[in-house]
């Protein structure tokens, strides 16, 4: 087999309607950076879920930053995509601009030679991501419990996957097949969405992020519809098992909690807080259950549930827009209505 | 923001990695997974979260093979 029989099948398949989400913002960018949806048959239809962490992280937990940002001897740590993310009223580049203390890292191990270079001055940083990303903060608590640095703190907005999806299938669009995660796949493993793919009777394929492996995927996906399996379609990287070591150093760290997800509110075990004895170290992500939306108009929940395509949204492309956003989802780069909206994206 | 990068690890002092991306040279923390220099990594949030595999072909045969396999049954 090879990927122009894959693309011939794809672009000829005249079987029943499939609708086909994937679930990492990056996956909705290479999809459209690729132009993916236009090499497919029009019974496939692809929807982009909940995949990007900044879109699905609610309102009240900017807010908190906006106000650690105001107060004094404290900085607020976070990463580029966060810095326009509207809260209820504003975001934290808006609270710069006004004096507010933010700064932008590449790495959260960056706060640790902020934190030493000074020491008076409280570093809290915006912990928010999925599987992926949790076990960098793993290892930023290693390093802070080991050298006993009092001055960083994390507000986690920590979120995972098969919750999230398993809650989709439940209270979303009806989906016939998933593009699993790849780099969530890389720490979790791919055998974590076996669960899901049983109980739903849904194909799941852990995809790479080249157009050709996520149309390898989509290949497996649509061969294997109504079958509840899991097929791994980026081998290079991603096993059964996972990265048990990052998954053991999470486990050290962090425990399953509830979490609110923006526009699709409290999911019961879809997130991670830190443990009860590392308490210390959180800036106070236990009390953040409030998710306000700034536009009454914006439909970000709808289109992180896959049950309108963003075009369909009253606001996008018209008062929503990447220079002034009104919904997370127009703000990052992996964002659904971003990626539609600078890629010209109609299908 | 799951975005993680292919590199090669050129050096290693303890946890902290030189990475070489296509002549980009960064430091990544090496502690979620044992590395030696000249292993491929990818890198996410300036950790490294796993060895990448140079098997790909092979990989890909057998993916085809279990796609062809699962069709079969």
């Amino acid at each position: 087999m090879d990927l122009n029989t894959i693309k011939q099948f794809l672009y000829e398949y005249d079987g029943p309607d499939m609708n086909i989400m994937e679930v990492c913002g990056s996956h909705t960018a290479a999809i459209a950076k690729n132009g993916i949806p236009g090499l497919l048959s029009k019974k496939i239809h692809l929807i982009s879920g909940p995949g990007c962490p900044v879109c699905v992280t609610p309102s009240a937990y900017i807010d908190r930053l906006l106000e650690l940002a105001k107060q004094e001897n404290t900085c607020v740590v976070t990463f580029g995509d966060l810095l326009r993310v509207p809260g209820s009223e504003k975001s934290l580049r808006m609270i710069k601009g006004e004096g507010g203390r933010v700064e932008m890292v590449y790495s959260p191990m960056d706060i640790l030679e902020m934190a030493k270079n000074e020491p008076e001055t409280c570093f809290v940083f915006a912990a928010v991501g999925f599987e992926t990303t949790t076990p960098v903060y793993a290892l930023l608590m290693q390093e802070l419990v080991k050298y006993d640095i009092k001055n960083v703190k994390l507000l986690t907005a920590l979120k995972t996957m098969p919750e999230a999806i398993g809650f989709l299938c439940e209270n979303g669009a009806p989906i016939d097949g998933f593009i699993a995660p790849g780099h969530v796949s890389v720490v979790t493993g791919s055998k974590i969405f076996e669960p899901i793919a049983e109980k739903y009777d849904i194909p799941f394929g852990v995809s790479g992020f080249e157009g050709a492996e996520i149309l390898t995927a989509l290949y497996a996906i649509v061969k294997m519809r109504g079958q509840g399996r899991v097929i791994n379609c980026y081998p290079a990287v991603v096993t059964a098992e996972g990265n048990v070591e990052a998954q053991e150093s999470v486990e050290t760290f962090f425990e399953p909690a509830d979490a609110v997800w923006r526009g699709m509110g409290s999911i019961p075990g879809s997130g991670r807080i830190l443990r009860e004895e590392y308490a210390v170290f959180d800036a106070g992500s236990r009390d953040l259950t409030e998710d306000k939306k700034k536009n009454q108009a914006c439909r970000c929940d709808q289109v992180l549930m896959g049950k309108i395509k963003p075009t369909e949204c009253p606001l996008f492309g018209k008062v929503c827009t990447p220079l002034k956003p009104q919904g997370a989802c127009m703000v990052s780069t992996e964002g659904n209505c971003f990626s539609w909206y600078s890629n010209h994206r109609e299908v | 923001m799951c975005v993680a990068l292919p590199g090669t690890v050129l050096e290693l002092d303890g946890d902290v990695a030189i990475v070489d991306f296509s002549g980009n040279q960064v430091r990544a923390r090496a502690g979620l997974v044992p590395v030696v220099p000249g292993d491929r990594v990818l890198v996410h949030a300036g950790c490294i979260l796993q060895k990448v595999s140079t098997d790909t072909a092979d990989e890909m045969e057998d993916l085809f093979r279990e796609i062809d396999e699962i069709l079969s049954e």
